[in-house]
């Protein structure tokens, strides 16, 4: 399925802004993001498994942050990250 | 250590980038190189000495995670950790923590190479053997029941608790010592490569809670063992500057002997590379509600050669008036040239040298970033 990837993933995608990836959950496809692109999961993911703080994702446009969110084939995920701050 | 006669190269960690200032032989042509990293907040920028080849940097931008990256050409080219530093995870329904950033990165002993250090906010330990690539958590430390479990987390600095400071003992690879600002800060030894660790705070006041010597609970701002003496430390701590020599495990307030006036308040300590009783402090306004910026607006590194039973003010080149400067804890370094040379960067982006031990100041940069750290090396081939 497409994924959108956010411009400060973007160095680990080649600058793709878009990327295909697979997996019935998205748990299964920052997997393979990851698989795909080393050290793509944990800057946005932690240690225990929770979706930093601004980084944020939707699935078919609907916004969500757990993980065990099922994926189905043909869904579009977003991948977005809130700047703040200066 | 040796004197250094070859050319320097200072690695500049800010709140945006990362910048190296590559200096000759004789330290009269310098170079700003950068910025790298544009955007990431570095903490820490350190050159190999056993190899004086291998740079680490620990990164982060305001909302990626946290990392760590390898050049293996003194920053033409970079790698990132396949495992930066990771608490582990913890089973479901319990708190674990996660690394906000990577604060401190120490070398290993001469003889490891590829060892390294990383200290962390929240406080942690961490190590790798591989020179950078993949890092494991210590639990020696990090689990320990009553410095780590529990209280890691909790208090510390503004931009949360920090482990930092970790010194390796020249003479034996086993001999550790960390220092932690939190909520049970203090320094702590190890003896067994980092498996135990105990308190080493006695004598160091604590002006914050009601018993003024705990056990733990200090904030030690900068702690160093000298390179030549490690049985000689210096730290300046958040209320004071001490020396303490080994074996003995009691502090001595030095910093009672610095202008009262000015104080003893500070972040950054160096020591003279060759001589253990010479070191530099860059002294912070900690009257009234605590200012922490140079005492009166009139900015002086002071510099003590009789093991901190003196002081003198170093601030010939500096600005006399309305100078409100913040130097950080990782802010301030030194050459191993002789005579050693100084070098300060202030949370306001100015970069301070002075190539006669403090005897006069001259700003070499200006408009870079909030800087985080600054770590002086001589260059290898």
């Amino acid at each position: 399925m497409k994924v959108s990837i956010p411009s400060p993933l973007r160095s680990y995608t080649e600058e793709r802004r878009e990327v295909e990836a697979s997996g019935t959950s998205l748990s299964e496809l920052v997997a393979d993001l990851d698989r795909q692109f080393p050290g793509i999961r944990f800057r946005m993911i932690d240690e225990q498994d929770r979706l930093r703080p601004h980084m944020r994702m939707w699935v078919n446009k609907v916004e969500t942050r757990v993980l065990a969110t099922a994926l189905a084939s043909g869904d579009e995920v977003h991948i977005f990250q809130a700047l703040s701050g200066g | 250590m040796t004197t250094a006669a070859g050319p320097l190269f200072l690695s500049i960690a800010t709140r945006k980038g990362l910048w190296f200032l590559r200096g000759d032989a004789q330290r009269v042509s310098w170079q700003l190189e950068g910025p790298q990293f544009l955007g990431h907040e570095i903490h820490h920028a350190v050159l190999d000495p056993r190899d004086r080849r291998t740079l680490l940097v620990a990164a982060k931008t305001g909302h990626l995670g946290p990392t760590v990256f390898r050049s293996l050409d003194h920053g033409a080219t970079w790698k990132e950790a396949e495992r930066p530093p990771a608490f582990p995870k913890v089973p479901a329904g319990e708190k674990g923590l996660a690394v906000n950033h990577v604060f401190w990165l120490s070398p290993g002993h001469a003889s490891e190479p590829g060892t390294w250090f990383a200290g962390t906010s929240p406080e942690g330990l961490f190590r790798t053997r591989d020179g950078g690539v993949s890092w494991e958590p210590m639990p020696g430390f990090n689990d320990h029941p009553v410095y780590s479990k529990g209280v890691a987390g909790v208090g510390g600095t503004p931009d949360g608790p920090v482990l930092h400071s970790i010194l390796v003992d020249p003479r034996d690879a086993s001999h550790m010592y960390l220092s932690v600002s939190g909520e049970l800060g203090g320094t702590f030894e190890s003896l067994d490569a980092g498996e135990a660790w105990l308190p080493v705070n006695a004598g160091v006041r604590v002006d914050f809670l009601p018993d003024p010597y705990p056990e733990l609970g200090q904030d030690p701002h900068c702690v160093r063992l000298h390179p030549l003496a490690p049985d000689v430390l210096y730290q300046q701590n958040h209320a004071g500057i001490y020396r303490l020599y080994r074996p003995d495990g009691r502090w001595e307030r030095i910093g009672d002997n610095m202008p009262r006036d000015v104080g003893d308040i500070g972040f950054p300590i160096v020591l003279h590379p060759r001589d253990p009783q010479t070191c530099w402090v860059f002294p912070m306004d900690g009257s009234d509600v605590w200012p922490r910026v140079s005492p009166g607006g009139k900015p002086a590194v002071y510099a003590t050669r009789d093991s901190g039973k003196s002081w003198t003010r170093c601030d010939a080149g500096l600005p006399r008036e309305q100078a409100w400067i913040t130097v950080r804890r990782q802010c301030m370094t030194g050459d191993a040239h002789d005579p050693v040379g100084l070098y300060f960067g202030t949370t306001h982006g100015e970069l301070w040298a002075s190539l006669d031990e403090g005897a006069q100041w001259r700003c070499l940069y200006r408009h870079l970033p909030q800087i985080h750290a600054v770590e002086a090396a001589e260059l290898g081939a």
